[in-house]
């Protein structure tokens, strides 16, 4: 393999991974708060897809109107995901509210293959992403440079938002301890909102940098890389938000290599990502960068 | 009051209730009453049945939240079509890449077939229990749902032992209904005995809580990979029955929601009910076909109602999911199991609310007149 196909992959890997990246710090935020996976995480990210296609496509919205709906749209969903499956759940048993997130999942799932039907349709084109850039051997589209950059500023703009801000602080008091929080005045309801609109947000984004870069949209197209995701947000260990970002672009370039590397090897590309969450749980079941927990008996 | 009925009526009871199954069974399968879309729903549920209680093993009596039960269907499902097609079929299904040709000398019967199935699956589930079990709730989940992909990923891969992407067709269908049905009493039964020995309540204590089980002297990780270890047995076994059903299998029928079909079951027939489960499978699987009518386009008085068409079915299955865990969350059962004493009990408790509405009418009647005297005065 010459240097210039290594670097080619490289690149796609860093860009699938921070892709990954994003959607992981969604369940991450939610993990953190709720200790629950957010099994329709992947589902709205499907759901934004969907949204952009009608208002493109269906409705001829041009893209600085249609961005911003898309982004408001993806964030109501979420929010009222959050009041119809999770909060009337806040007190049950952790199996019933985990069914709940299937249930969630699968409902949006048929909900969207009877809508829109299991068809794939194709995701609008956004010229300015979709171009191809040159550089000596190696050739890319621009999302596939955006992405990581885009990854990184939001990276930025959350950790600000974690560490400094008042409502950060609320975050971060309600992960170490529910209870005591809500004790101390803090409003449990209103910051789990505030976690599923910034997970929904940054699915959304990660929904329009996926449909540039894949513009194929179907009902059960956000199940894998909501598992994926998932698993990368373990592997960073899970309710750290850095961590997410390290996971996802390991699975991402991890993938890449492998396929690179041992092309024989490609119909395990999906393994990959559960072969890697069993080894890392059993090795490091708090993640890489998890924190120590200890058992309260 | 709770009474009890004597042993002698339970028995007859018992008696009678078998009695009545076989004979209306044996209705069925001689197909004198019925017919093949009925009779398919039916083995159907049996076979679910075998699953959801298996499933409710794991999930409802050891209390470890897995969701791995499609891998080790698929692996009973493809044990059986890999060694029972027939020879004269297998150049024509393997067209791509020829089977394996020391598997092509290997044709079993179907029991045999149906046994290495579960065989490898709980070897497996035992082998992965080890490293997997000693995670909690979320993780084993997840962990779980990724091991069922991983198998349906290699199973996929496999070219020359599974036919790949393709899958299998022409397996021999199974000739009578008593088969499933048999083989589902037979394995039920299994695991209610199983659930009533010591293993049984060992499960129960570490499903109640994990410390003051191990300070109890059980072996957790022991026990906790026996329950999953059995339970992937059976539903191999299950998948074997599905794919002899079916007469065809593939990998795709494996993706992992396969295993939320088995979830809606267990939490509609209640977790830690055998009775639910098997009740729910029935109800479950009729309800689904039931349904069926919201696929097809309705029409009232020439006027064609735009709801109604293909997929509006399964939004309804899963909407009724979500309310069933949302508002019904012990489900048909809870945890309680079928027994005369109940059914009797239940019954008494009828008569006596009956009696009880009969006395409230003649209160209400007798009472009227004194108060409209009161009123005059």
């Amino acid at each position: 393999m010459d240097l210039s196909t290594l670097v080619q992959h490289i690149i796609n890997g860093i860009s699938l991974g921070s892709l990954y990246a994003l959607i992981a710090i969604g369940y991450t935020m939610v993990y953190g708060i709720l200790l629950l996976i957010n099994f329709a995480h992947g589902d709205i990210f499907m759901m934004a897809g969907y949204f952009m296609i009608f208002s493109v496509i269906n409705f001829g919205l041009p893209f600085f109107i249609a961005i911003p709906l898309v982004l408001i749209l993806t964030v109501l969903l979420g929010i009222i995901l959050e009041r119809t499956a999770y909060r009337p759940l806040r007190n049950a048993p952790r199996m019933s509210i985990m069914i709940s997130a299937i249930g969630a999942s699968y409902f949006l799932e048929n909900l969207a293959t009877y809508l829109f039907t299991g068809v794939p349709k194709r995701y609008p084109e956004i010229t300015w992403l979709t171009k191809i850039v040159t550089f000596g051997d190696v050739s890319f589209q621009v999302v596939t440079i955006i992405t990581p950059i885009v990854t990184m500023i939001l990276l930025f703009g959350l950790m600000t938002l974690v560490n400094k801000t008042k409502v950060g602080m609320a975050m971060r008091a309600a992960s170490k301890d529910y209870e005591a929080a809500r004790l101390m005045g803090i409003k449990i309801n209103w910051i789990i909102g505030i976690t599923f609109v910034i997970g929904s947000f940054l699915a959304a984004i990660g929904s329009i940098l996926w449909g540039s870069k894949y513009p194929s949209v179907y009902p059960l197209v956000g199940m894998m890389p909501g598992l994926k995701c998932f698993i990368a947000a373990v592997f960073g260990g899970i309710g750290n938000i850095p961590g997410a970002v390290l996971g996802g672009l390991t699975l991402g370039l991890g993938e890449a290599l492998l396929v690179a590397f041992i092309p024989s090897m490609t119909g395990y590309r999906d393994a990959f990502a559960f072969i890697l969450l069993i080894i890392i749980l059993i090795v490091k079941p708090n993640g890489l960068l998890g924190e120590k927990v200890t058992d309260k008996v | 009051m709770e009474k009890k009925l004597s042993n002698k009526i339970k028995n007859i009871c018992t008696i009678i209730l078998v009695i009545l199954s076989i004979f209306i069974l044996f209705l069925f399968d001689r197909e004198i009453i019925g017919d093949a879309y009925l009779r398919r729903i039916l083995n159907l549920s049996a076979i679910y049945a075998i699953i959801s209680v298996s499933m409710n093993l794991v999930n409802g009596f050891t209390g470890l939240f897995s969701l791995g039960q499609a891998g080790f269907v698929a692996i009973g499902a493809f044990s059986v079509a890999v060694f029972t097609v027939p020879e004269k079929y297998i150049q024509s299904i393997f067209y791509i890449k020829p089977m394996a040709p020391w598997l092509v000398e290997m044709r079993l019967p179907f029991v045999v077939a149906l046994l290495i199935g579960g065989l490898i699956a709980g070897i497996l589930a035992f082998l992965i229990g080890y490293p997997i079990l000693r995670l909690k709730s979320d993780y084993l989940a997840i962990a779980t749902l990724g091991f069922s992909e991983i198998i349906r990923i290699v199973l996929t891969n496999m070219q020359t032992i599974t036919n790949g992407a393709l899958g299998i067709n022409r397996i021999p269908p199974m000739r009578s209904m008593f088969i499933p049905f048999g083989i589902a009493v037979i394995c039920i039964g299994m695991m209610v005995l199983l659930i009533n020995s010591s293993y049984g309540r060992a499960f129960k204590a570490i499903r109640e809580d994990n410390i003051a089980a191990e300070s109890m002297g059980i072996n957790l990780a022991l026990h906790k990979n026996l329950s999953f270890a059995i339970s992937a047995f059976f539903s191999a076994i299950a998948g074997g029955l599905y794919a002899a059903l079916l007469t065809t299998v593939d990998p795709k029928q494996f993706y992992f929601t396969f295993t939320y079909n088995f979830l809606l079951i267990i939490v509609f027939g209640g977790i830690g009910s055998v009775t639910g489960s098997v009740i729910a499978s029935f109800v479950v699987t009729y309800g689904l076909e039931w349904l069926r009518i919201f696929d097809e386009p309705l029409i009232i008085g020439g006027v064609t109602i735009p709801f109604f068409r293909a997929g509006l079915r399964m939004v309804i299955f899963s909407l009724l999911l979500m309310i069933i865990v949302l508002f019904f969350r012990k489900g048909l059962m809870g945890n309680k199991e079928f027994s005369w004493d109940g059914i009797y009990n239940f019954l008494l408790r009828i008569k006596i609310s009956i009696k009880q509405k009969r006395y409230d009418k003649m209160r209400v009647y007798v009472r009227k007149p004194l108060k409209n005297k009161g009123g005059d005065k």
